[in-house]
């Protein structure tokens, strides 16, 4: 098991950058549906500024706490929206959980899913059962905490919060939407899966992969 | 098959939109050095007077940025398209237009803009600005009475931003202000009608699909459904539509006043929103509401969908004043 540096932690920034781009067009469709079809365009700008803003770091030179905190400012200034202040106020909360690190232990890799699950909800006030991104994020990090309990290892805690994630955004296919900009279509938000959602799903699994081994 | 836009690349188009606004507009408006989605009027902020910022997504000109200048607003933070500015330039355009009286924030109500802008606030809080903020509903048709904090902020919100724009260039207190602002909130009804989507510049999609032979009323700006998907009627049906849920809830009576916009939301022409202009009034005479000033043209728009949208501001005397006050902005003026 090696220890989480800031390198592994820009490594997961670049590859989330690459994987949400691929994406892009598959969430602006799912938005399209019950949203204004801006959802993927915004991610993925998003991460291509964060990802831009590490680039110009020193990797060897800079704390994790430092990379979450130049990913946070990076993505809020590049998105605006609503999903900007949610993942910029969830990277913040990462920053301040490895805080005085110069590398983070295995155990804190999911420790940062329940800290940008955190954010999020702080941020948005959001509850299950709203058809948001909390709706993942948020078994996300009951998932790690049940995994924890069950004395699991931190492979398999990051594991189970995949898996609950993607669990939770297909749910948000049966919820009738009350927040955010979907909440105006009431019923209508039936049977679509909500794109924040989704999004939230890929970010918790490649997360999970980055933090894994 | 992408859609027609007239663009160079789609993650350009906010960009060169306002450099062209600039080289435009460079005697009433400004671009922040601070910050390239600042903009701020010229003329506007002074000692002394309440600094009135406004904001949102782009895709919508001439809102925001087209209400900057003398007399209305003071400074517009931009979006990408139809999505709210991050707090940067909002932050950028309050410091540059504070005159030490306090800063008011109006953007219509979207969750995206309420939490960029109060992360703001917060910011400049810390910077002894007092920040007050007045969220428009104008949208009637996107949530019901009783839910009336859910509602959007539409058209209505250049009769909204101009009252409070007013407001702050009479050199009145941020109290004021912000209560005059609320009152126009109040006093401001809007519906639309939406005939065909539009596109974004970075996708060239359409984002949403409707019918050849369909309208949708109550759409959103964003192509947020709206109330009920029908067939097409004609001009005449569909303005009493719009003008029977404004007076079901407005319930003018006899000798009131309002204000009459007629707003196009991108392609619908000028030739249409006349001839439902041309309805509106004949309604307005039928339940004997006198009507103080139109305004018919586009003052809202979503990118380039079809369709149209009217408001009515129920006007008393104070309002009125504030809607014939001058003003001098990139995009429209009141002599």
């Amino acid at each position: 098991m090696t220890s989480l540096t800031s390198e592994r932690f820009i490594a997961m920034f670049r590859t989330l950058a690459e994987r949400i781009e691929q994406e892009k067009g598959y969430l602006c469709e799912l938005d399209g549906h019950i949203g204004d079809a801006d959802h993927g365009i915004a991610m993925a700008q998003g991460f291509a500024a964060v990802r831009a803003a590490l680039d110009a770091a020193d990797a060897s030179a800079i704390t994790p706490t430092e990379v979450f905190n130049t990913a946070a400012k990076s993505f809020l200034n590049a998105v605006g929206a609503s999903s900007g202040p949610l993942y910029a106020t969830a990277f913040m909360r990462t920053g301040t959980l490895l805080k005085g690190k110069a590398e983070a232990a295995a155990e804190d890799g999911p420790a940062v899913i329940e800290a940008m699950a955190k954010g999020i909800q702080e941020r948005g006030k959001a509850e299950i059962g709203e058809k948001t991104m909390i709706d993942a994020w948020l078994p996300a990090a009951h998932a790690v905490a049940a995994a924890r309990e069950a004395g699991k290892a931190p492979k398999d805690m990051l594991q189970a919060a995949a898996d609950a994630a993607q669990a939770g955004a297909d749910g948000t296919k049966d919820m009738v939407a009350s927040k955010g900009r979907s909440s105006r279509l009431g019923e209508r938000s039936l049977g679509h899966m909500d794109p924040g959602a989704v999004s939230a799903a890929m970010i918790v699994r490649i997360i999970a992969a980055s933090l894994s081994d | 098959m992408a859609t027609k836009k007239i663009i160079n690349k789609g993650d350009d188009a906010v960009d060169e939109m306002l450099d062209g606004i600039l080289d435009a507009h460079a005697d009433t408006v400004m671009r922040l050095d601070s910050n390239k989605r600042s903009i701020v009027s010229r003329n506007g902020p002074r000692k002394g007077k309440v600094g009135l910022v406004i904001g949102g997504g782009s895709g919508h000109e001439p809102s925001f940025l087209g209400f900057v200048g003398k007399g209305l607003a003071d400074a517009a933070a931009i979006g990408n398209v139809f999505a709210s500015p991050p707090p940067d330039p909002i932050i950028e355009c309050t410091k540059a237009v504070d005159g030490g009286a306090g800063v008011l924030y109006m953007y219509g109500n979207y969750a995206g803009d309420v939490m960029n802008f109060d992360m703001a606030a917060e910011m400049v809080a810390m910077d002894d600005i007092e920040v007050r903020t007045v969220l428009s509903t104008d949208d009637i048709a996107s949530a019901p009475l009783n839910e009336k904090h859910k509602r959007r902020g539409v058209a209505g919100n250049f009769f909204i931003f101009k009252a409070a724009g007013a407001a702050c260039d009479k050199m009145l207190s941020l109290d004021e202000c912000e209560r005059i602002a609320r009152k126009a909130n109040d006093r401001t009804y809007t519906v639309g009608v939406a005939l065909s989507p539009c596109s974004l510049p970075q996708t060239r999609k359409w984002n949403f699909e409707m019918g050849d032979d369909e309208m949708e009323i109550g759409m959103g700006i964003h192509g947020e459904p709206g109330m009920s998907r029908e067939p097409l009627q004609t001009a005449d049906d569909i303005t009493d539509r719009i003008i029977d849920k404004i007076f079901g809830e407005m319930a003018p009576a006899k000798g009131d006043r309002v204000a009459v916009l007629v707003n196009s939301l991108g392609s619908t022409p000028l030739m249409e929103l006349y001839i439902m202009n041309r309805r509106v009034h004949q309604r307005l005479r039928e339940r004997g509401v006198e009507v103080h000033k139109t305004w018919v043209g586009t003052y809202c728009s979503s990118l380039e969908m079809a369709g149209a949208s009217i408001t009515l501001m129920h006007l008393d005397d104070e309002l009125t004043g504030m809607i014939d006050h001058p003003c001098d902005c990139a995009m429209f003026s009141v002599k």
